[in-house]
């Protein structure tokens, strides 16, 4: 009788689809984003971090990276610690995106200094050499708008300052994205948590490797490292590498956990096999073939 | 009984610009496919990738999709009304709001005015433009089904009328934001509930706009074309209703792992497998009724492009599914296979569908037979083997790029790092851009034939317009 019916039909078609919508998309609203989800720490965005994420949206930069570290070994040992609701509830609109044709950003905040994301987003193959991501230099010569930026805290009820708001007229929309992705995952102290207690002997398992091993392993350290310390260690954002007064099990150190304070990330994702082949490679590759030979004739 | 004058012209209208949207949706398509493999070929601001993508699928959705399903809709509901539009100036105005409204979108995405979300990148002022759209053709539709001289509503009118509603509630609901200025808004969610409620809309978009009123299609063009009814009135019924009904739970399938609670990424999960009988409900009344008269398949085009549709439909729907279990979206979701998986829904079934519908037409809005039966089937192949390629290789490619992802060494490190699995992908890209070329060029040739059957082709058979007087 309802194939005979429209309106009655109707009123059945809005029943059936709302059942569904009702404890799907309804319900959840009693429990997501309240008092139980919030985690401390979390804050809303500065006017400069918010003034970046309209960019990272109105850029599409969604596109191509999600915001959200899902709870698996491959994805937390990549990005590092998994999302949790209570890191989004500033985020409207939400940018967890649904394809990563570059790297996830949830956790991206902190992992590099400023230069690096300045550079990158200036010319992103300086930086990466094979990455497809389009430049955006472009940004840096736009100014930044403080009376629209007012009305947008305004609207979103976050807090800021008259100083806050002043900085704008030194900054440009670069200095936003690059404000907006070193905010990223990073209020909460997930890298104390995630950094390794190294214990035990660091036995270098490559002590007195050849100039000829070490050539094979040149391909890490330009993947890896050229980018901030220069193709020949010369030192870019990073310092210079030549020279570096180190032990082999200092760098490994230095080089598996990072020095977040100097913007040093932690490269504890390539293995213990990688990193003391990068420790052995800045320590002795630069010196030459001499220095092998010699120091193997001492190890005899 | 008198056969009612129907209104045409406005069906043509709406024909010529969904093909217009179509065109311009697949040659954005084929730009951003070129963008991905040589960066060079963004030229900002306004034509890089993160703006033109959302164009191409905006075009293709909106413009392609929902053009093709006003033009199906307005001509379909005449015929099973048996009366005229209830308001030929209502959609003589609806023509020109949906025009307005996707070179207002064009612009504004081009431009940077973006909510982000995903198929609903609209900014609020065009978000009231597609929604006075929405309520135009709603009203006409619906008035014209109120006074419809046919007592029964054929199952095709339940797939449209389930459409309007469900569009309108998803759209409405998941456009709530508060604007800051003219083209800058925030959504009324925040966060987590944010995304629950954009992917509930997202999912739902795609069955409420995408497979609701292809189904309308089917059930009319299939037994028009072949001339024999659908084999059971009773498994349409199981599958509308179940189809409807089940939909509307499966949204968090897009958000496993994710922070939303997990009970709700369950009961998407369960649902969406659960959705695999209703959808195959029609897949297979479809097959069924085909009974006796698979010879077509050999001998009458639209058949051709309707089985091929429903057979794309048959495997979306088992992917799918496939996809909405967790394990398996652990490994696959976020890569290259996801736009595979949606291209063979888009390319494959709504579009097929599409094109048979607008080749069943073309004869009875223009009163001309078609210019040539051998480029229908070479549009038939082109699209065909375009979409495959498209396909496969990203299904390949994601395939290759989450094992990359998830290899581990033996000391529990990754094996690659991000970029070592990124290079892997360019061959795939590249194939996949040559795939889009392909269909491209099956687009040309069905644009050329139809024009030169506007221009060019014979008066129909006596026979053609016989059937027309036949609801």
């Amino acid at each position: 009788m309802w194939e005979k019916k429209p309106v009655l039909f109707m009123v059945l078609a809005t029943a059936a689809i709302l059942v569904g919508t009702i404890i799907t998309m309804v319900l959840p609203f009693v429990w997501v984003n309240t008092e139980a989800d919030r985690i401390e720490g979390v804050v809303p965005y500065t006017p400069l971090q918010q003034e970046g994420r309209d960019i990272y949206i109105r850029e599409g930069c969604n596109n191509c990276h999600t915001q959200t570290v899902r709870p698996l070994v491959s994805e937390v040992l990549r990005y590092g610690d998994y999302s949790k609701s209570g890191e989004f509830v500033y985020d409207r609109p939400f940018l967890w995106g649904s394809k990563r044709t570059g790297p996830d950003l949830a956790r991206v905040g902190g992992k590099y200094p400023d230069a690096w994301h300045y550079k990158h987003m200036a010319a992103p193959r300086s930086m990466v050499p094979q990455t497809n991501m389009p430049d955006y230099a472009w940004l840096s010569k736009n100014a930044l708008d403080p009376a629209m930026v007012r009305r947008k805290m305004a609207v979103l009820d976050f807090p800021y300052t008259e100083a806050q708001i002043t900085e704008f007229a030194t900054k440009n929309e670069m200095d936003a994205i690059v404000a907006y992705l070193q905010k990223l995952g990073n209020d909460i102290p997930w890298r104390n948590t995630a950094k390794v207690e190294i214990v035990g002997n660091l036995d270098n398992p490559y002590t007195g490797a050849s100039h000829a091993t070490m050539e094979g392993w040149e391909n890490i350290f330009d993947e890896n490292c050229a980018a901030c310390h220069g193709t020949h260690m010369e030192g870019d954002i990073g310092p210079e590498l030549i020279g570096a007064n180190y032990q082999a099990s200092e760098l490994f150190q230095i080089i598996y956990n990072g020095r977040p304070e100097t913007g040093m990330p932690s490269f504890s994702s390539l293995g213990t096999d990688k990193v003391w082949k990068l420790a052995n490679f800045i320590k002795d590759y630069n010196r030459g073939e001499g220095h092998h030979e010699q120091q193997a004739e001492e190890h005899k | 009984m008198e056969k009612p004058k129907y209104h045409i012209d406005i069906v043509r209208s709406f024909i010529n610009w969904s093909i217009l949207w179509g065109l311009v949706a697949v040659l954005v398509g084929v730009i951003v496919s070129f963008q991905m493999v040589n960066p060079d070929l963004n030229f900002p601001p306004y034509l890089t990738f993160g703006r033109l993508r959302p164009l191409h699928t905006n075009a293709g959705i909106y413009g392609w999709g929902v053009g093709t399903i006003f033009a199906m809709f307005l001509y379909i509901v005449q015929r099973l009304c048996k009366i005229p539009l209830w308001s030929p100036a209502l959609a003589r105005f609806q023509l020109w709001l949906f025009n307005a409204t996707i070179i207002a979108a064009a612009v504004t995405l081009l431009l940077g005015y973006t909510t982000s979300k995903e198929y609903h990148e609209l900014e609020w002022p065009v978000d009231i433009m597609v929604v006075v759209l929405w309520v135009v053709f709603a009203v006409n539709i619906i008035m014209t089904i109120m006074k419809r001289q046919e007592e029964q509503m054929y199952i095709s009118l339940w797939y449209m009328l389930a459409s309007i509603i469900g569009v309108a509630i998803l759209y409405v609901v998941n456009a709530a934001e508060v604007p800051v200025s003219l083209f800058k808004s925030y959504s009324a969610y925040a966060g987590t509930n944010d995304a629950n409620v954009h992917w509930w809309f997202g999912h739902n978009a795609v069955a409420m706009a995408l497979t609701a009123p292809p189904l309308a299609m089917f059930y009319y063009f299939l037994p028009k074309s072949t001339g024999v009814p659908i084999y059971s009135h009773r498994l349409s019924i199981i599958s509308f209703w179940s189809l409807i009904f089940m939909y509307l739970w499966t949204g968090a399938h897009h958000l496993l792992w994710t922070p939303v609670p997990d009970w709700i990424q369950t009961l998407a999960m369960a649902f969406s497998v659960m959705l695999i009988a209703p959808s195959w409900g029609s897949v297979f009344n479809g097959y069924l009724s085909m009974k006796g008269q698979w010879h077509q398949m050999r001998e009458n085009y639209l058949v051709k492009f309707l089985i091929l549709g429903i057979t794309f439909y048959g495997l979306q729907t088992i992917q799918g599914p496939m996809q909405a279990i967790r394990s398996f979206s652990a490994f696959i979701h976020y890569t290259d296979w996801i736009p595979g998986h949606i291209h063979m829904g888009t390319l494959g079934w709504v579009s097929l569908i599409g094109f048979a519908g607008i080749y069943y037409l073309i004869p009875r809005v223009y009163g001309k037979e078609l210019f040539s039966i051998p480029l229908a089937n070479l549009h038939f192949w082109l699209v065909l083997v375009g979409q495959l390629i498209y396909s496969v290789t990203m299904w390949v490619a994601g395939v290759l790029q989450a094992g990359m992802w998830n290899a581990m060494n033996s000391d529990g490190s990754l094996t690659y790092t991000f970029m070592e699995t990124m290079v892997e992908m360019y061959p795939y890209w590249w194939a996949r851009a040559v795939g889009g070329i392909i269909y491209l060029l099956g687009v040309l040739v069905f644009i050329y034939n139809l024009y030169m059957t506007v221009r060019k082709g014979s008066t129909p058979a006596p026979a053609l317009v016989e059937a027309e007087g036949r609801a």
